[in-house]
């Protein structure tokens, strides 16, 4: 019942939003964060109940929903969706939290859809069944469309649309591909098709053309999602317009959906086109790294940066999927974990300022660290853990993909060293641009340091980002079993043709 | 001879008929001439029929000595095309007291095209569907030329009359065809001489295509379409939601009846003509539709798309591709009548255009009016948990389980790009600021049919099992 509960608490709490008065705004602040607390306590309660050490699928209920065509409310939680989902309930809460004073319009429809994106992003994650994963996937758009075109910057409505149409044209395909699986996938007890995702990795042994296409099918909905490059236009222009909640729900968890399908499906169910496809999606990932990062260098907007290391970063995370051993899996799902942290609380930070100068070009500022030092503290700290300093979160996930990385390829191992020193290129440039030097502009002297409501979520996150660096061990154990899952089917028999890939 | 057991069991028919008679009398009877006697009989008499359709009082499968079909089918697009007059007689009087336009007849030609509708769903031979079409289509014509002062009613009116009869004689002279070729009108005799024989003849084949072409009118398939933008633009709003929604309607399940079931055993010799006409009316109907600067024209355009949509159900061919047609409809009649229904509201504030400049603001300035608007454009895309997702997906399940994976493959596509003109109400309503006051009195009807459409489009959703089950055993 936990995860059912999980999904359903946002949910109707997303309804009972829209009951309270438009006259309170105080009153439905309180109420969703209560509501997103709620979710967050069970997910901790999840978390406690989570046996270590097993690899497969936990706490797994299943119910009858449409038996006219085999589709069941299926879930269930294993090492892969464990941390996502505790990762989506906790940024739910802190987004609340950051947008308690800088959403001041339509209080109560920007809550309504805040909760819902909270129940359809629970949804994919802990979704054991095909049509449940694909209904929640799509469910997660419309309100995320909402969010950036309702409260978006200035260019909202294109960047919205352009959101939204890139995601679409790639689920569509995907429901393609999953009602190719729907229908060679059948329920032994019933004989008739189902969309059960155990029974169809189970049963997934497509011929190897079939694989490539299916394999496309999924991956173009995911590679969107990530995003590969060039895949990523949508992002710059999504995150960048995005209120300041919504580019830390679009990094933190949005960009997950993607990478976390490759692992959940295409890994599993299209093993042989997957080992054929490592070059191509290594290649795009390291274009990625390198691009994302020289892109981000030039960036005048500091929220563009932010998002265009957004694409740098994914490409880590993919390039350690597609490393396919132990260190890649464990240290790509990790740095998915870290980036949501770390990413999110970039964002958040360059939402500070840009409440008090509602600015967000790097010229605007300078020298800010001698007006706001508190901030500028943290702000580093966050930095360096995007960056990936050792004892900060980002240091043990990029570590260990690339530990993975060089095991199965030098090349790319190189190419992507040299990604992490790009990403410290641009960071800390940005740094010094924006907190040192002398203040030009006169509007900068008084600005205020940030305050104790708006650490507060940050704070959170730094303590997390310090903590995954320096203990990362309770994250890992839980991870590894389920990952070892993954890469036993790349180890078993009729791959001996394919093997030289794998170390 | 007509027993007592045929009466019982066209009797939603016969009460949909005397309703159309008694809304004259009444209207003549009333001292005030603005109809709304004959309104509320005619709501009143569809609403009987539409419960009736239910409680069919016969169990005989078929009725007056074969010439209608008794069956599930029946039952539902009765309640189905019941429902839809309903909601349009309730949707009328605001728009025809502003057009000026009083009128009893109104109401009667409608309920008479309702009776032409159940005629065509339940028809068990060419020629009773022939003439159940005609009944239909004969109250259209004149329903849609109703705004007799306005040049693009009576343009709309012309074309349609026009290019209907035109493709009434294509009907009816693939009818005579295949008669001649098969020897019977009937559906059941056609299909087992169809299967029965070895081969067919040439003099059949030629019935078939002119068949086919008629019903590529009647459902403004591409390249047939031409008529209906402009005939849907031309025609009073309610009109124009009637004929998406329950004249689409009528002729699907007019499809379903003649190429699913009785040409089904020659299938090879037009499945491949569908699949063609399926893939370029929805293309077609899409790409137009993204260009489009009128909210109407634009739901004209994107109805066609969705006859491209439902094409692929016939292409498919099973009773679960059928089944899936016909959830489909439904959803579709929904969500449109809603749609239609929020442009006749805004309307009123005698603009006279459809344009997206009419939706600006209309999220935040009436958000009940914004949020079904917003559902029945989500519904119309296809984003769960809506019918219109249920129903493509079931549709496309179909298409790809029988082998039309390229196909349907097009369609998915063609949601993606549907997706584009649907958002962009969304995002006007939403996203745009409105000037000036534009405030619309919104009558509790209207508040009723828009919050019960979206209701049951998102129940039909999340649930959608009892009824497709119940459309399962309802296809032979």
């Amino acid at each position: 019942m936990l995860l059912s509960l999980l999904i359903a608490i946002p949910a109707i709490a997303a309804v009972l939003t829209l009951l309270l008065p438009r006259t309170a705004p105080g009153l439905i602040r309180w109420f969703s964060l209560g509501a997103s607390l709620l979710t967050f306590a069970v997910s901790l309660v999840m978390l406690a109940n989570f046996q270590v050490g097993e690899g497969s699928f936990q706490m797994v209920e299943k119910m009858q929903w449409i038996p006219s065509i085999g589709a069941e409310w299926h879930l269930g939680v294993d090492g892969i969706s464990l941390f996502l989902i505790v990762l989506t309930t906790l940024l739910t809460v802190l987004c609340i939290l950051s947008s308690w004073h800088s959403i001041n319009e339509r209080v109560q429809e920007y809550h309504f859809f805040f909760l819902l994106l909270e129940t359809g992003m629970i949804g994919v994650f802990a979704a054991l069944d095909l049509f449940v994963f694909y209904v929640m996937w799509e469910v997660m758009l419309v309100p995320m469309f909402f969010l950036i075109g309702v409260w978006g910057g200035q260019r909202r409505l294109y960047a919205t649309i352009k959101f939204f149409l890139f995601t679409m044209a790639g689920s569509v395909l995907m429901l393609a591909g999953v009602l190719y699986v729907y229908f060679h996938t059948l329920d032994p007890e019933t004989g008739k098709n189902t969309f059960n995702l155990l029974l169809a990795t189970e049963q997934s042994k497509y011929a190897l053309d079939v694989q490539r296409w299916l394999f496309m099918a999924f991956g173009l909905a995911f590679a969107i999602k990530v995003p590969l490059f060039p895949l990523h236009t949508w992002l710059p222009d999504a995150h960048t317009e995005a209120p300041t909640a919504g580019s830390v729900i679009l990094a933190g968890v949005l960009l997950k959906m993607g990478t976390y399908g490759f692992l959940r499906f295409c890994l599993p169910m299209f093993p042989q086109a997957t080992l054929e496809f490592v070059p191509w999606i290594s290649w795009l990932s390291l274009i990625g790294i390198t691009y994302g990062a020289m892109v981000a260098m030039v960036q005048k907007d500091m929220k563009k940066l932010v998002a265009y290391s957004s694409v740098a970063h994914l490409g880590f995370v993919m390039l350690g999927t597609f490393a396919l051993n132990q260190q890649g899996l464990t240290g790509s799902l990790l740095q998915q974990i870290n980036h949501g942290i770390s990413t999110g609380a970039l964002f958040m930070l360059v939402g500070v300022v840009y409440e008090r100068r509602h600015t967000r070009m790097i010229a605007d500022y300078g020298g800010i660290a001698k007006v706001m030092p508190v901030f500028a503290v943290l702000f580093l700290i966050v930095a360096l853990s995007s960056i990936g300093l050792p004892t900060t979160n980002g240091f043990v996930g990029e570590f260990l993909i690339l530990l993975g990385t060089f095991a199965s390829n030098t090349l790319y191992g190189v190419i992507a060293t040299s990604g992490v020193i790009l990403a410290a290129v641009y960071l800390l440039w940005m740094y010094q641009r924006v907190f040192y030097g002398k203040i030009v502009h006169e509007e900068n002297q008084k600005l205020k340091d940030i305050t104790l409501a708006e650490a507060l979520p940050i704070l959170v996150l730094v303590v997390l980002a310090i903590w995954i660096g320096v203990y990362p061990e309770p994250l890992l154990v839980r991870m590894e079993p389920s990952l070892q899952l993954v890469l036993d089917k790349f180890q078993q028999g009729d791959m001996s043709q394919l093997m030289g890939v794998l170390p | 001879m007509m027993s007592m057991a045929d009466f019982a069991g066209v009797l939603p028919e016969l009460v949909v008929v005397i309703t159309a008679l008694l809304a004259i009398l009444v209207d003549i009877a009333a001292k005030e001439r603005n109809a709304s006697a004959s309104r509320n009989v005619t709501i009143l008499g569809l609403a009987v029929a539409g419960a009736l359709a239910f409680v069919s009082p016969s169990d005989s499968p078929m009725l007056m000595a074969g010439q209608l079909f008794n069956d599930g089918l029946t039952m539902w697009f009765r309640a189905l095309f019941a429902f839809v007059g309903m909601v349009i007689a309730a949707y009328s009087p605001l728009y025809l007291t502003f057009r000026n336009i009083r009128l009893g007849e109104y109401y009667s030609l409608l309920t008479m095209s309702v009776f032409g509708m159940m005629v065509m769903a339940s028809a068990a031979s060419l020629l009773v569907f022939f003439v159940g079409l005609e009944t239909m289509s004969i109250c259209l014509y004149v329903l849609v030329g109703l705004r007799r002062s306005d040049a693009s009613s009576i343009e709309g009116s012309m074309k349609y009359l026009v290019l209907g009869a035109f493709s009434s004689a294509f009907l009816l002279y693939g009818m005579a065809l295949i008669y001649g070729g098969v020897g019977s009108l009937d559906y059941a005799v056609i299909a087992q001489t169809l299967r029965e024989s070895s081969g067919i003849g040439p003099m059949t084949i030629s019935g078939i295509a002119l068949l086919l072409v008629g019903f590529a009118f009647k459902i403004s398939a591409v390249p047939f379409h031409f008529w209906s933008p402009d005939v849907y633009e031309g025609a009073p709003t309610p009109i124009t939601a009637f004929m998406s929604t329950g004249a689409k309607a009528a002729a699907f399940v007019g499809l379903i009846r003649v190429f699913g079931q009785a040409l089904s055993a020659s299938s090879e010799h037009w499945v491949m003509a569908l699949t063609i006409l399926s893939a370029i009316t929805m293309t077609v109907g899409n790409v137009v539709a993204l260009r489009q600067s009128s909210v109407k024209r634009m739901l004209a355009y994107s109805s066609i798309a969705h006859a491209g949509y439902m094409l692929l159900a016939i292409v498919a061919g099973t009773r679960e591709a059928y089944a899936a047609a016909s959830f489909y409809l439904v959803g579709y009649a929904l969500m449109n009548l809603g749609a239609f229904g929020v442009l006749i509201l805004l309307n009123q504030r005698g603009k006279g255009d459809y344009s997206f400049d009419a939706l600006r603001g209309m999220g935040t300035i009436h958000p009940l009016l914004g949020l079904t608007m917003a559902v029945f454009m989500l519904s119309l895309i296809g984003i769960p948990p809506t019918a219109g997702f249920f129903g493509k997906l079931y549709v496309f399940s179909e298409a790809i389980k029988q082998g039309h994976l390229t196909l349907a493959i097009i369609g998915l596509l063609n949601s993606a790009v549907g997706a584009y003109y649907y958002l962009r109400v969304i995002s006007t309503m939403y996203m745009a600021k409105a000037e000036g006051d534009v405030t619309v009195p919104q009558p509790i009807c209207y508040k009723i049919a828009l919050v019960l459409s979206s209701l049951l489009i998102v129940m039909l959703g999340m649930f959608p099992d009892q009824l497709v089950t119940a459309m399962l055993k309802a296809i032979p």
